[in-house]
């Protein structure tokens, strides 16, 4: 049964290059994709922290600065 | 209607539907990969490299879908000059393009075993990597061109010349003698493709579109945190 599935009348090795290529091209654009947002989370938050009191209480009145502040928390 | 589209508003949902993707993705891919390399029948004349098509055929089909959308998004913000729309299309882009080289390498990878050849200057083939010249030209000028106005006419001006490549694709195979066979399946018409195929192919399609779905929500968020980091400095 295993041997079956590996070598499909001897179509595996195209048939599981094919799936293995599909894979990993997930995988690489996943974690680039990742780190990307990661690395932009980061500086935004940084950023965030050289402000003085008012201009960070006016950048916190977004909710979207907000949300990127807890998700930056997250990682 | 663009104000619903606002990112202020959709970015909380863009950032908090991204895990809630990421799983339907894995389930679905999960069942898939199940469905097309295990339980799906082997083709009377090509045995087991039929398994190609279930990737081959839905990254082709997601890297035609998702260009068309660049060139419609590039019309519609050319139109109305909406930054935002120009922003969705930028992050829809990558995975397009990815879709687009798994289409070429699954299909060279394919046509081995059935056509005794990796790569033919076979009309289908040809205009698909025509299609993935645009991309990289689409993605490169992103990169090259700083210029916030120019960069969004150019990119526009990449996807809407693209998009002539479009019906090429489609048609290439009824218009010109092609390796490749007609449409097996047809949305107005009969599918000439058995359901013991068409369901592992419309799962794994399923899969694929929930992928180019959570890059594209992840390479969005990204781009708006670039933006307000911008606005950060401007405070």
């Amino acid at each position: 049964m295993i041997n079956e599935l590996i070598s499909m009348n001897g179509y595996g090795s195209y048939v599981w290059s094919a799936f293995t290529f599909t894979l990993i091209s997930f995988a690489s654009l996943y974690c680039v994709t990742k780190l990307q947002l990661a690395k932009e989370q980061s500086r935004f938050a940084s950023k965030f922290g050289t402000l003085n009191v008012d201009k960070a209480r006016v950048a916190r009145s977004q909710n979207i600065n907000k949300e990127i502040l807890l998700n930056t928390s997250n990682i | 209607m663009f104000k619903f589209f606002e990112p202020n508003k959709i970015f909380v949902i863009t950032s908090r539907a991204q895990k809630y993707v990421l799983f339907l993705f894995i389930v679905v891919l999960s069942i898939g990969l199940m469905e097309a390399l295990i339980i799906s029948p082997e083709d009377y004349k090509q045995s087991h490299a039929v398994r190609i098509m279930y990737v081959h055929v839905p990254a082709a089909w997601i890297a035609l879908g998702i260009f068309s959308c660049l060139a419609l998004l590039s019309i519609v913000s050319f139109i109305f000059k909406n930054k935002n729309l120009s922003l969705i299309s930028k992050s829809l882009a990558p995975s397009g393009f990815v879709f687009n080289v798994i289409a070429l390498v699954t299909g060279a990878i394919w046509g081995k075993p059935t056509w005794g050849t990796w790569w033919a200057w076979d009309a289908r083939i040809t205009s698909m990597l025509i299609l993935a010249l645009f991309y990289l030209m689409y993605l490169l000028a992103w990169r090259i061109y700083e210029d916030e106005e120019k960069v969004i006419k150019i990119t526009s001006m990449i996807a809407i010349l693209g998009a002539i490549n479009i019906p090429i694709i489609k048609f290439s195979v009824d218009w010109w003698n092609s390796l490749h066979q007609s449409a097996s399946i047809n949305v107005f018409s009969n599918t000439s493709i058995h359901a013991s195929m068409l369901i592992p192919l419309g799962i794994m399609t399923a899969a694929f579109t929930l992928f180019s779905i959570l890059i594209f929500l992840m390479k969005y968020n990204t781009e708006l945190i670039k933006l307000k980091t911008k606005g950060l400095n401007r405070l």
